[in-house]
């Protein structure tokens, strides 16, 4: 934080809250180091998964996941398109929804949506690996 | 200021109604159109992993939509949206370093993005079906 003195913003609108939020460096940062995660997890899963499950069979897909190697990358997979997929869904609510209620109640699913299915999908490839 | 263009040649603010069509247009859209579609297909995915999970009762009743024709559709549009917007995500990166952004260049990595999302899933099917 800059001290009040040095600060461009009015005291008015520093008072109503207006002007940046402080947080964009930490949003760009991120969308950028899941966007060069994704660009190898992403063709690797696509090639790998469709390689080894053809047929979309149960038997298939659970040795697919079984694999150590495909277990950590899957995990790996969905935490970092979780954590993307939210924060370029955050930009796209940010410049098309406009009326408070909306905006705040979409950008509120977007937070706990990808997390509690995040959650989930991690939970369920343990689950294959060391379930009974 | 010596060397500024009189008024009439002055850049004039954006009028909506008085733009043409550009490739460049084209793939921002297509990014956001298929980054939001991937987040439904990133949801779709959470799912398989927990029916999975969930054992071959719960799979069983997951498995006939993942082959039927419908199914097969969808993971032709996951395909080509992950394809896509893994090549103009590759082309953003490029230009977070500056490079690239000349109108001519970046029409000519606009047109790659647009071939490699109509041409990887063709091959990823080339591949499952002829190749390994």
């Amino acid at each position: 934080m800059s001290r009040p003195e040095r600060s461009m913003r009015s005291a008015l609108g520093r008072v109503r809250h207006h002007g940046a939020a402080g947080e964009g460096t930490g949003h760009f940062i991120a969308m950028r180091w899941t966007s060069v995660a994704l660009a190898i997890l992403g063709p690797w899963f696509a090639v790998a998964a469709s390689l080894a499950i053809r047929d979309g069979g149960y038997t298939a897909t659970i040795d697919f996941l079984s694999d150590p190697v495909n277990a950590v990358g899957v995990i790996l997979l969905v935490v970092t398109s979780f954590y993307h997929m939210s924060l370029g869904m955050q930009e796209v609510i940010l410049d098309y929804i406009h009326r408070p209620f909306t905006k705040v109640l979409l950008l509120l699913l977007n937070a706990f949506v990808p997390l509690v299915l995040g959650a989930g999908a991690v939970f369920a490839v343990l689950l294959v690996n060391f379930g009974v | 200021m010596a060397g500024a263009l009189r008024p009439e040649d002055r850049p004039i603010s954006p009028h909506l109604s008085v733009w043409r069509w550009h490739v460049t247009m084209a793939t921002s859209i297509l990014h956001r159109f298929t980054g939001v579609g991937l987040y439904g297909a990133a949801i779709l995915f959470a799912l398989w992993l927990m029916a999975a999970a969930a054992g071959p009762e719960t799979y069983a009743e997951v498995e006939p939509h993942l082959t039927a024709w419908y199914g097969q559709i969808i993971m032709y549009l996951i395909a080509a949206s992950l394809a896509y917007h893994l090549a103009n995500g590759i082309r953003h990166l490029v230009f977070d370093t500056g490079a690239g952004l000349a109108p001519a260049d970046a029409d000519t990595s606009a047109w790659f993005a647009i071939l490699f999302g109509i041409a990887a899933p063709i091959g990823l099917w080339a591949l499952l079906s002829f190749g390994a």
